[in-house]
């Protein structure tokens, strides 16, 4: 007889602790199955999502829908760049707009005073913007948590500001009129982008490149450090992570989409004043991502479908449609405080 | 000189002196253990070891490079092969624990933005190499980790996340492993196998500093066995030569 069971060994091994989550397969319910068929990552599902985006143009009549959906598209690439800083690397941006406005009004600038191809300025506004977000980052990194709250709330103001006030570049109040519709083509053959259609897969297609880039940079190296910074700071530095590095680099990285977004509403609106970029713009922007669930790009869409869409089906309401956001918002952070898709993160009781 | 080498480290906390002109010498491949009564300064060492803590005044010197680690950025020191674990566990919580591995190999790997967004062949085997590495690591503890690799960390027990945090700092592949108070929360049978893990580590050449209160864990575990109180070194030696040190006894039970 052999003394020595390992099966038995292996369970008294088990009595001494130790978790055994994960141990036993659990056996999953017929609904969490059929839940995963219709799961985001089934290449079917993805397919699907994007021919009914495709044909979104040939199904709406109405331009006011279109125009509505084309502003949620806006407004789905801005969430995404701040939803790299804040619910990745877990720094509050509140100043978001700045990225945004220095987007539009380098396009804006750039397409009425040079005559450049909006093609063009789309990779200079998003320059501009990452040097922001540089700067930006740099005094971000002595703060933390609240302060820093306050030190990007100060920044998105000094943009608001300087736009408003500096008349020889934005010509201030009175805002950049007529900014060119952009055009695709060559020497004669020239489609120019000014109808509905033309601006809704213009805007689907930066939502793809912005979708494309946050899910390549959260499955990677610099994705775990962010993600590191946000979990514990103290500990992501001695685990070698550069703070300084690495926080720039989201700011930066948000800026990008920001401006990106923002070339794209220069063009769409053909107007940019300082008006579009107060501090109730960034206040916008942010409840995206934290009504969807920070983190989640599935959440900051259906985010960014509520907030922008939500008050144009209200609009019948006129006034109240504000007080029922306001309303569902209040609820919806009582019952769902994570967010819609959000993940229920664990809380630290304390931090050292 | 001696692999890692400490010299009259100071570090104040306004009106207290925590570590006062502490000196320390660790040979390669040495397992040392740290005791001392509560606020002796060890787990200070240990902050200021791994660059959270600036320091007062000293010097460290390690493995032969020429620049004293206190003048490092505390994200520097990992890189020259200083891991540690923290007393009041600090896993990275929302992350799986796989994660939590690769996150440790940080400073193992140079994929930067552009090479991630591009999926750049080197970054893509870089990952994969990571990966196996960090799997690798986690074997060492069995199938503790293994079978929960993916889950998030603080769904893990308190004895897995001590597991996790030695193995998140075994990842960066470092010749020197700080370990803070590994068998709080445990019981017997958990620590002793906890001694063998660090045993088998030592035995892949990594010299282990660490501090405990638990006295058979020390007595099973360390060769040499250094006393702090009030943040100077109050005795040297083997584990018998400290257990009946007349100033060990002192500084825990105080004078007759």
């Amino acid at each position: 007889m052999k003394l020595e069971n390992p099966k038995n060994e292996n369970n008294l091994d088990d009595l001494a602790g130790g978790s055994q989550a994960g141990l036993q397969k659990q056996k999953q319910s017929p609904l969490v199955r059929m839940a995963g068929l219709v799961a985001l990552s089934q290449w079917y599902v993805k397919l699907l999502i994007v021919l009914v985006c495709l044909i979104i143009p040939w199904v709406v009549a109405s331009n006011y829908a279109m125009r509505v959906i084309i502003y949620i598209g806006l407004y789905i690439v801005l969430a995404l760049g701040l939803n790299v800083v804040m619910g990745y690397t877990g720094l509050l941006n509140i100043g978001h707009a700045a990225f945004y406005a220095v987007g539009a009004y380098s396009t804006a600038i750039l397409m009425v005073k040079f005559g450049m191809s909006f093609w063009l300025t789309i990779p200079v506004g998003m320059f501009f913007g990452v040097l922001l977000g540089i700067v930006l980052g740099f005094p971000t990194l002595r703060v933390r948590d609240d302060y820093l709250a306050i030190v990007t709330l100060g920044f998105g103001q000094i943009v608001y500001i300087v736009a408003n006030n500096w008349m020889g570049l934005t010509r201030g109040p009175r805002g950049i009129p007529g900014i060119p519709a952009p055009r695709i083509g060559f020497a004669d053959w020239q489609i120019v982008l000014e109808s509905y259609p033309a601006y809704y897969y213009l805007i689907l297609f930066f939502i793809f490149v912005a979708i494309y880039a946050c899910v390549q940079i959260m499955d990677s190296r610099v994705g775990l450090a962010w993600m590191a910074i946000r979990e514990d700071e103290d500990v992501a530095a001695v685990m070698g992570i550069n703070l300084v590095y690495y926080k720039t680099m989201a700011f930066g990285f948000s800026a990008a989409l920001g401006a990106l977004a923002g070339s794209f509403f220069a063009v769409f609106q053909s107007f940019v004043s300082p008006n579009s970029f107060t501090i109730l713009e960034s206040v916008i922007i942010i409840t995206i991502p934290i009504l969807g669930g920070l983190g989640s790009i599935p959440g900051t869409i259906i985010g960014a479908i509520i907030m922008i869409g939500g008050p144009e089906i209200f609009r019948a309401a006129s006034e109240y449609r504000m007080v029922i956001m306001g309303a569902f918002m209040v609820i919806m952070m009582i019952v769902r405080p994570q967010g819609l898709f959000g993940k229920k993160l664990y809380q630290p009781t304390y931090k050292m | 000189m001696a692999f890692l080498s400490v010299r009259s480290l100071i570090k104040r906390f306004d009106g207290l002196t925590a570590l006062n002109s502490f000196s320390l010498d660790v040979e390669e491949g040495e397992i040392v253990g740290i005791i001392g009564p509560n606020g002796s300064g060890k787990t200070t060492f240990f902050n200021v070891l791994s660059g959270m803590y600036q320091a007062d005044g000293g010097e460290v010197l390690f493995n032969n490079h020429p620049v004293n680690l206190l003048k490092l950025k505390t994200h520097q020191i990992i890189g020259l092969g200083i891991a540690r674990t923290f007393q009041n566990q600090r896993p990275f919580n929302n992350l799986s624990v796989l994660e939590n591995l690769m996150i440790g190999g940080h400073c193992r790997t140079r994929a930067g933005l552009f090479s991630a967004l591009l999926r750049l062949p080197g970054a893509c085997k870089e990952r994969r190499q990571l990966k196996a590495h960090a799997r690798k690591v986690m074997a060492l503890f069995g199938d503790r980790l293994r079978s929960v690799e993916m889950n998030p960390a603080w769904t893990l027990s308190y004895a897995n996340r001590r597991r996790l945090e030695i193995a998140r700092a075994l990842t960066s592949d470092g010749k020197l492993l700080l370990i803070d108070e590994p068998t709080a929360g445990m019981n017997p049978a958990e620590s002793l196998q906890l001694a063998q893990t660090i045993q088998a580590i030592n035995k892949r050449g990594m010299a282990v500093l660490v501090i405990e209160h638990d006295m058979n864990f020390i007595k099973k575990l360390c060769p040499r066995v250094i006393a702090l109180d009030y943040g100077q070194k109050i005795a040297e030696g083997s584990y018998d030569e400290i257990r009946n040190h007349p100033k060990v006894i002192e500084a825990y039970l105080g004078r007759d």
